[in-house]
């Protein structure tokens, strides 16, 4: 066990845990901040991504001990009321089915944006990739990406 | 307007909410997930309850609960839209709970079978029309006036002749105190206000801010987490456990090993009995625990031949052959193949097909198969329970809840009032969680403990100790006349260990001569019901078969199918065919037009299928596209005839799902079996399509219908394989039989 200093959607959190953690666990269990999801422990499904300094991370293989003093977002802290452009995206093409993937999804597509403020489909589809939906709400993603950019540049 | 006798009291209602009490305020703060009211608007200072399904705060706000478990399907928004629109409110106005479990309000409180929407259609609306009887018998008392003259519209009561109005906060109290009426009048369709408007996901500002919704996420004070081992491989029991080192590990609170049903415990069909006894680690957090498990020495046996029995889904009782041994895929194809060569039971026989196919100018013949494939909902299986000797608390994502709380009752030997189920939002469900073992799990593991406990499965345990899609086969021929009339059609479709074979459905009533036989090879790897059962291998073999027969025919594979569905509808052959041809005509239809079907544009491959299942009709075009030596659906064209359409825009998004999910499937999963371990235990190795593997575009139609709903979560998923098996064809020129189309090392041109 070690103690890490964390800063976490802006505010300083110290956490007791062993080093090799998951920043997934350590958001989930050890910060109550469920919103990152548990998908496949091997960063194969992207549910459980995260801002690194604002770069999508997948944080179920990311040690704890790895972070050092780099800033981490998540979904609850991407925006402070709940309306950064790709979350009003979201909800204006509807497009949840079960939900739980979408966290993932939204912030991949976020730093894509801070990344590349107008990117072009196969852009979206290479920055996405590494996010299942096995609802298939891959079509709606695409397009509410694209409603953001659009907002975002507008 | 329709009026129907209402099975709505208020006696069971009060009945319920002594009963809920705490564990209401519990849903409140949980796993209500309420659409935010529009910002003005308060929240009421005192609810006024009228009947289970509602209750009207004194400003006018209304809450509606949503009795189904919500898996992806949305019913959460749909459901209520049903009630909201029989009371008249204003949806603005409108809070979505999710109801308790509690069967003597609500009517199948079941996520499966496509079935919540047609299931709920009467006795939803019947809810909202309740309340607005009664609301309006309280403005009528109010003001003296005859309850035929209040009308209704948007949470406002109004009598015409003498200006009165009020809104229903202000007569909520009054109403609450209303006679419940015997017999209510439903609008006619044509009066809907919010049946067949689109309306938002009443949980999409929690989903896209990353609240609490989901099992997973629930937690409680003093929680512990649990993880199970079970058994590497199917055919294999416990045999001894070395927990010494994994007790010892930081954080560790116990390590026991627990039997899921006793042995005097009749299975119930949602119950899995594959691995009946699992090592249990329990700790302070995930991390910790799941370290723990890996320092388990555990060493596993073979188990022998045995017979379990089971009750049905109907509720009679089966006898299951569970053989002992390991097994293999390359055996399963072997068998398929045996079973396939031999002549099986003979479910439908029209005509004198054998003595057809023998005087036949040309025979078709052709076999197609799939392999097991597991569920994978995006949030892993994981349930939390807190059971002491005078309750249990169960909460979590469950498709079954009304059948795992007999389950969960019976082994633990509580009354059925003292097991509180609690529905959370699930991360999909697609059939894997009809079956909830691991409710039970968690119950058990909570008992022993002595803790409130939340079990949580990796996506290894949850790929490995599935309940999969049966492994398919089906055998198909087709004889044609020397015009190219089809004059006999055979099926004979197995599986292991159920068969996918549905006699009654087309072609079936539309060829004079016609075979039905089906087939089972028995196994001891856990199946069940996934998106579409059956139905999902069925459909694309037929639809395949069908467009080759129809190209040995020489015929368009449109007006070949619409050929045969003109006979069905005029002339019918037999009397028990499952489906409606016209309505199946019908989307067939209107998917070549809307396809602009017979126009040719370079470089771009069609495939067309059509499919009727859960009471439903889809047709599928296909537009595939070959890009650096890959096949990509540029396009898919899709009608639908689900009847009425509640809420478009969730509907369209769940026509679209399904045809992802369907053209993902085919193209790229499928889990195999070496010695009985399955070899994809995670993402790495298992394929779900992704964005770059995805439709650029998919067009939705929906038939205009007057018809009652009908099912919506699995229709379109089983007939877009058929498109794009017959788009592969067309882009590739070679058919395709085997699933997954990729595995079978697709060479493009």
């Amino acid at each position: 066990m070690a103690t890490f200093n964390l800063n976490v959607n802006g505010k300083k959190q110290a956490v007791d845990v062993d080093p090799e953690t998951p920043v997934l666990w350590v958001l989930r269990d050890h910060l109550d901040l469920v919103g990152t999801k548990f998908g496949c422990g091997m960063a194969q499904c992207g549910a459980c991504t995260i801002h690194i300094d604002g770069t999508a991370t997948r944080s179920c293989i990311l040690p704890v001990s790895s972070v050092g003093d780099q800033k981490i977002t998540t979904i609850e802290g991407l925006s402070e009321k709940g309306d950064h452009p790709v979350q009003k995206a979201w909800l204006e093409h509807d497009v949840p089915q079960c939900g739980y993937c979408q966290a993932g999804q939204i912030m991949s597509a976020a730093a894509l944006l801070k990344e590349n403020p107008t990117p072009t489909d196969e852009q979206i589809e290479t920055a996405m990739n590494g996010n299942i939906c096995r609802c298939g709400t891959y079509v709606r993603i695409k397009a509410a990406v694209k409603t953001a950019s659009k907002n975002l540049n507008a | 307007m329709t009026a129907i006798k209402t099975s709505i009291g208020r006696r069971s209602f009060l009945k319920t909410s002594a009963l809920a009490g705490g564990g209401m305020m519990l849903s409140f703060s949980w796993l209500a997930g309420c659409k935010p009211p529009d910002e003005t608007v308060a929240l009421p200072k005192e609810w006024f309850e009228l009947n289970g399904y509602l209750k009207i705060g004194d400003n006018g706000l209304v809450t509606i609960m949503s009795p189904n478990p919500e898996i992806g399907q949305n019913v959460k928004t749909s459901m209520p839209m049903l009630v909201a629109e029989e009371l008249d409110v204003d949806w603005k106005n409108v809070i979505v709970e999710q109801a308790p479990l509690n069967t003597t309000i609500f009517t199948r409180q079941l996520a499966g079978g496509s079935q919540s929407i047609s299931q709920g259609w009467k006795s939803l609306r019947m809810a909202g029309a309740t309340a607005k009887r009664m609301l309006r018998e309280a403005a009528a008392k109010a003001w003296q006036v005859s309850v035929d003259e209040v009308t209704t519209e948007a949470s406002m009561l109004y009598h015409k002749a003498s200006g009165k109005s009020a809104s229903y906060g202000e007569m909520a109290s009054a109403a609450a105190k209303i006679e419940v009426p015997k017999e209510v009048e439903l609008k006619n369709n044509s009066d809907f206000k919010i049946i067949g408007t689109s309306r938002n996901n009443v949980d999409g500002q929690k989903i896209v801010t990353g609240q609490p919704l989901f099992g997973l996420d629930y937690r409680k004070e003093g929680m512990l987490i649990a993880m199970i081992a079970h058994p590497p491989a199917f055919g294999m029991k416990l045999k001894s456990v070395d927990d010494s080192q994994a007790r010892s590990m930081p954080g560790i609170k116990d390590v026991f090993t627990i039997k899921t049903y006793p042995e005097e415990y009749a299975l119930q069909w949602c119950d899995v009995d594959s691995f009946p006894e699992l090592v249990v680690v329990v700790g302070n957090t995930t991390w910790q625990v799941m370290n723990a498990r890996k320092a388990l020495k555990l060493e596993w046996e073979q188990f022998s031949d045995h017979e379990l029995t089971s009750s049905t889904f109907w509720g009679s009782t089966v006898k299951i052959k569970v053989p002992g041994g390991l097994e293999n895929s390359a055996q399963h194809a072997k068998v398929m193949a045996e079973f396939s060569a031999k002549g099986g039971n003979v479910v439908r026989k029209d005509g004198n097909p054998e003595a057809v196919f023998k005087k036949a100018a040309k025979v078709v013949e052709r076999s197609y198969s799939a392999p097991f494939l597991a569920h994978n909902t995006m949030e892993p299986m994981n349930f939390f329970a807190n059971v002491t000797d005078e309750m249990a608390e169960l909460v979590g994502p469950i498709q079954t809840p009304e059948f795992m709380e007999k389950s969960v009752a019976a082994i633990l030997n509580l009354p059925l009032e003292k097991i509180d189920i609690q529905m959370t939002r699930q991360g999909g469900g697609f059939g894997r969680r009809l079956y909830g073992h691991f409710l039970v799990e968690a119950a058990l593991i909570s008992k022993k403990i002595k803790a409130p406990v939340k079990l949580v499965y990796t996506r290894e345990d949850d790929m490995s100790f599935g309940v999969y899609r049966p492994a398919y086969h089906a055998l198909y021929r087709a004889a044609l006349d020397e015009n190219n009339n089809l004059i006999a059609f055979h099926v004979k479709a197995g599986g292991i260990p159920e068969s996918p074979l549905f006699a009654n459905r087309f072609p079936a009533g539309a060829v004079d001569n016609y075979l039905a036989e089906s087939w089972t090879a028995s196994s001891n790897i856990s199946v069940g019901a996934f998106r579409a059962p059956a139905s999902n291998f069925i459909a694309g073999a037929e639809q395949s078969f069908l467009d080759e027969v129809a190209e040995a025919a020489g015929k368009d594979p449109i007006q070949f199918r619409l050929d045969l569905l003109d006979r069905a509808l005029n002339k019918p052959v037999g009397e028990k065919n499952d489906y409606e041809a016209k309505r199946l005509a019908g989307v067939l239809e209107l998917v070549r037009s809307k396809s602009n079907w017979g126009l040719e544009t370079p470089n771009i491959h069609r495939g067309v299928s059509a499919y009727f299942c859960h009471d439903s009709y889809v047709a599928h075009v296909i537009d595939l596209k070959v890009e650096s030596g890959k096949p990509r659906v540029e396009k898919v064209h899709c009608a639908v005839d689900c009847g009425i359409v509640v809420n478009p825009i969730a509907a369209t998004n769940l026509v679209e799902g399904g045809s992802v999910d369907g053209i993902g499937h085919a193209m790229y999963s499928g889990l195999t079996f070496t010695n009985g371990t399955p070899d994809q235990t995670n993402f790495n190795k298992y394929r779900l399509i992704r964005h770059k593997e995805a439709p650029k575009a998919i067009d939705v139609h929906f038939v205009e219908s007057d018809v009652d709903p009908t099912g919506l979560g699995e229709p379109p998923f089983p007939p877009v394989i058929g498109a794009l098996a017959n788009a592969l064809y067309k882009a590739t020129g070679k058919r395709h039989y085997q699933q997954p189309y990729l595995g079978e090392g697709i060479t493009l041109g």
